[in-house]
Order: C-alpha cells, then structure tokens, then sequence
C-alpha cells in the first residue's frame, strides 16, 4: 500500500514500464498453476501481477548478473513437490535464483514457494512484500497445506549452518534437519534433490565471528575479504557463474510419526543424493566466474 | 428458545429467521427496535435471579448465547463479571432444566493475530488472544468455559461457533466502525489477508448449528474467502492515512482515552498479522456454505453507519 502523495508516480511508473513487461512475462503468469481468488490473491497472499514487477529485478541478476544454468529442470514433477537444495553464500541468492529459474525456463512455470522466518512478520515492509511474492511463514500447518494444494516448496534442510559456512567448509554438506521428511511422508510428495554450485564463492567467508554476531543481534558476523572493512556494500555478492542441477525426484513411504532414527535413514538418502550432485557439479564446471 | 443478548445486531437477525417457526424469546437489557409481534424479549440482565424463573416456566428447547458483551465501555473488571459470571449462571441453569442444545457464539478474534501464526487456524489451535490484547480475554476465558461445559454434559448438545469478523448493515463492532471512517487510517507496511463474514452468513451458521440433529463441538466460520487489508480499503473508495507503527500504538491510545474513537490499540493487531480460520469442519459436518461474496460482505457494510 503506497501513501496517496505518490500515488501519480506509481501510475506514471507503471504506464511506462508495465507494457514491455507484460509482453515478456504476462503469458507466464497466466499459466502459473496457482488457486487465485476473483481478486487475484491465493490462499496465502500471493499475487503473481506483483510478483511480475520483482521479476523484472531479479530476472536481471538470473540472466546478466549470475548466469544461471539450470540442468535437467524438467526432472520436476507436476502437483506437489518438495524441492531440497543446499545452502550457501551468506545471503540467500540461491533460493531467489532457483525461484526464478523455475518461473521463467520450464513450461508451465512453477511459482516456487519458500518458508520464512517466525520474526519476518513483525518487520513492515518486508512482510508483505514476502508474502505478496509467494513466501509463506514456515509452520508445519502451512507447508502440510501448501503441498496439498499441488504447490511446489522448496527446503534447504542446512539451515542457517548452510548459509554461513566457510571457505574451508565449502560444498560439504552440513547436517540436515528432519523436519522434511516427516512433511513429504505426511502429504505423500516427492523429493527433488537440488544441487546449487556458484554460490558458496560469491561471499568468500573466512572466519564467522558468532559472539560478535551476537552481541549484534545479527545471525552471523562472517569476515570477508570486503566485509567489513566496505560496510553494507562488503554484502554485495561476486558475479560468480550458478550451475543449478536437479536430480530425479525421489519418492519415500512410510509413517511421518516414526522414530527419528528411521526418518534419519531416509533423509540420508536424500543427503547423499545432493552431495553427489554437488561434487558432479563441481567436476563438470570450467571456472567459477566462466 | 431463548437468545441472549437479543437486541444487538445478530440477535436481531437470528430472531427474525426464526420467529415464524419456533417460539422466541429474548434476554436483553436493552430495547429491541423493530421487533416482531411474536418474539418476547424479557428486559433483564441475564445475570440476575429472575432468569431462573424463564427457564422453569417453559420447555426451552434451545438457548442462543449471543450475549457476551466486548464493548469498549465496560472496565476489564466489569466485562469479567458480566461474561463469565454471567454465562456460568446462564449454563448452570441450561444444565439444571435440561435444555437439549446450547449454541455459544464466540469470535475467531480469540486465536489471537500473532506473526506466528498459521494462516488457517483449525479449532484445536490453543487461543492466544489474550497474550497482547488483555480486553479479550473475558471472551476468550468465556469460550473455555464452553469448553469445560461441553466435555462436562455430554448429554447436552453444545456448540461453540468462531466466526471470523462479522460485518454487515445490522452488526455494530469495531471493524464495521473502522470500514464506515471518513478518513481510513492504516499501518504503514502491514497487510495481512482477513476474512470477513456477512452478518447472514454468520447467522446461518447459527441457525445450521440448532438445526443440525447431532453436530456438536466447536465450529470456526469463515465468510467466501480473504483478501488484504489494502484491497479492502481500495473497494471502500475512501481516503486513507497512513500510520507509522510505533507512533500509531501511542496515537491510539490518547485518541481512546480522549472517547474520540471506539477502536483500542490492541486491536490494530487484526490489521497487522494474520488471524484467519479454516472452516472445514462447519462446512462438512454443519453444511455451511457462505452466501455472500467478498464484495457484496464488503458493500454491505458500508452502510451500517
């Protein structure tokens, strides 16, 4: 919601950009697989005509910027799917990249939905502007009822251990939580492995200084070799190349309520699988900025 | 059958579908305009003796309790006493003279909006409302009354209904009293999905509730659908203002205390985080089917005011 005071600007900015921009992606949209309401909001407040907007941004990044890659995204199933990638690089570029990947190359195109964090609600601003683009707040309830509505969610089971890691931890795999599995046994979902490579050099971290990252309230304090010394700017990320690789979804049965020690064997699986993608990404690829 | 509270909005309403076929009558302290000649309204608080006195005369084959009151007016003491003590005594006597169903109207306002929310709260959800909004927790202490009756008598068919916010021509509350300002102001940077529920819908659930052989439990209602707070002011048409959130909290405040608005500070938290119900359960065991859609919710209550 805009104050009325700019309101002319929104019209004028719209008028002037909005044509070239549906032309690119207006058919897109349309054919996004999504339960929309006659106002055009789904269930959780996503509204594809908004999200249009940030494309534009972030289509940017994907093609110029990033040059993504992605292999064999074709390997996603229709209907539901639980997406599992790994984590890297300090900000969450990879999520962003893989969401978009996903909306502009397959067809149909997947509008991917990601968790949030308990605390992003209470920040004005970015709450909307994360719901209005398809993130939902990551409680089990939400997810159990986003993937029986055939949507596709995507997990980096890592965490914040993922993203923070190191130069020296780079493309191992941290620990992966559980939480997962027992969703895709619950909603009966395949697993789509995901192994993004380019991210982990794009923030080179040195050393994650956590009692400070503490003490600032921050989730981590990485030192890299332009932060802090550049300030907010030391967050701009390398233009390193992306290679995003899917790997055949992977179907699991079982109870969703047994014993940790069984979800852990299957959850092993679905580790392997994406470290071995992962090193077969790291064979295959020239360079990191090529 | 006897409502409580039967001269506000939905009391009215309810009344009014039901008088040609069942005999009504009506607790209210205050007057009931526009009454039908066969509805009876007794003039007393529900709280007092002479209540006792409806339930022995007649067969009351069912009891309405739209009665709690959350008006702005009452001292958190005073909404204390007058709901729960008040509907205590109001089950204490559905008990004694063996009223076969009790429908209790509670509010999906008790889920509390908290940013951790679930966006579709079912009813086994624990009700938080009271954690940052200490004026509902009457309401909310009321619905586990009901709670504790229902699991207590099983032989009374009990039925607690959380309908989302209600709004319509007849209703007064503080979201129709928000969507009829001259002047809407809002928070800067908040927009959360809300449902809304027409005044009928919500009161053919009430009536689906009574009619319904066997149903009984707790029953979240949600109206056709949610849409943001920005989208619904948009439909308004009306100029709004934005409010930067701190400052809003405090601004609040000082315009309550001064009477100059009927709206408490807590209760921005509505527009702020999500609180909203699944209503499966109503519409597959109640067969409640909203009638009115988001638009029409929406157009209607604008001239309640």
């Amino acid at each position: 919601m805009i104050p009325e005071v700019l309101r002319p600007f929104k019209n004028a900015f719209r008028k002037w950009v909005e044509e070239p921009v549906d032309r690119r992606y207006k058919e897109r949209i349309l054919a996004i697989p999504t339960q929309l309401n006659e106002y055009g909001y789904d269930p959780f407040g996503f509204d594809p005509e908004y999200t249009k907007w940030v494309v534009l941004v972030t289509a940017w990044l994907y093609k110029y910027y990033f040059r993504v890659e992605l292999n064999n995204h074709s390997a996603i199933p229709q209907g539901r799917a639980l997406l599992i990638s790994n984590h890297s690089g300090q900000i969450p570029i990879d999520g962003l990249m893989i969401a978009n990947g996903l909306f502009l190359e397959p067809d149909p195109p997947r509008a991917v939905r990601s968790m949030i964090e308990r605390w992003v609600p209470t920040l004005p601003f970015v709450s909307t502007f994360m719901t209005r683009c398809g993130q939902v707040l990551g409680t089990p309830e939400n997810a159990r009822r986003l993937l029986l509505n055939e949507e596709a969610l995507l997990v980096f089971p890592e965490g914040t251990r993922g993203i923070n890691k190191t130069w020296y931890q780079r493309y191992r795999l941290e620990t992966f939580g559980i939480g997962f599995m027992r969703l895709a046994l619950e909603a009966e979902t395949p697993i789509v492995p995901i192994a993004v490579v380019g991210a982990e050099e794009q923030l080179p971290t040195l050393v994650n200084f956590k009692p400070l990252a503490k003490f600032l309230g921050m989730p981590a304090f990485p030192i890299t070799p332009f932060f802090p010394w550049l300030g907010p700017a030391g967050f701009i990320p390398l233009p390193t190349k992306y290679h995003i690789h899917f790997g055949e979804p992977m179907y699991f049965t079982g109870d969703p309520n047994d014993e940790d020690i069984v979800i852990e064997r299957k959850v092993r699986e679905v580790r392997t699988q994406v470290q071995t993608m992962i090193n077969h990404g790291l064979k295959t690829r020239k360079g990191i900025f090529v | 059958m006897l409502i409580t509270g039967i001269s506000g909005g939905l009391g009215k309403l309810l009344a009014r579908r039901l008088h040609r076929t069942e005999c009504v009558h009506g607790i209210d302290t205050r007057p009931f305009k526009g009454k039908p000649k066969d509805v009876v309204v007794h003039n007393v608080d529900f709280r007092k003796k002479k209540v006792a006195d409806l339930f022995r005369a007649g067969d009351i084959k069912a009891v309405f309790h739209l009665g709690a009151v959350f008006s702005p007016g009452l001292s958190a003491a005073e909404s204390h006493e007058y709901n729960l003590t008040g509907t205590n005594r109001l089950l204490e006597l559905c008990d004694r003279y063996n009223v076969p169903v009790v429908v209790i109207l509670s509010s999906a306002t008790t889920y509390g909006a908290l940013p951790a929310n679930h966006q579709y709260l079912t009813e086994d959800m624990p009700l938080l409302g009271g954690l940052r909004f200490p004026q509902i927790r009457a309401l909310v202490e009321m619905d586990m009354l009901a709670q504790t009756f229902f699991w207590k008598h099983p032989h009374i068919r009990t039925i607690i209904l959380r309908p989302s916010h209600i709004v319509g021509p007849t209703v007064r509350n503080a979201l129709t009293y928000y969507m009829n300002l001259r002047r809407l102001p809002y928070l800067l940077g908040f927009n959360p999905q809300i449902q809304l529920v027409h005044e009928e819908d919500a009161t053919q659930a009430l009536e689906l509730a009574y009619r319904h052989p066997d149903a009984k439990g707790v029953f979240n209602i949600a109206g056709a659908g949610a849409l943001p707070v920005s989208t619904i002011l948009d439909i308004i048409g009306h100029p709004t203002v934005p409010l930067l959130q701190p400052f809003a909290g405090m601004a609040m405040d000082a315009l309550f205390k001064l009477g100059m608005t009927k709206i408490m500070a807590p209760e921005a938290d509505y527009v702020k985080y999500v609180c909203m119900v699944d209503d499966s359960r109503a519409r597959d065991i109640l067969g409640y089917r909203p009638r009115y859609s988001l638009r029409d919710t929406i157009r209607d209550a604008l001239y309640s005011i």
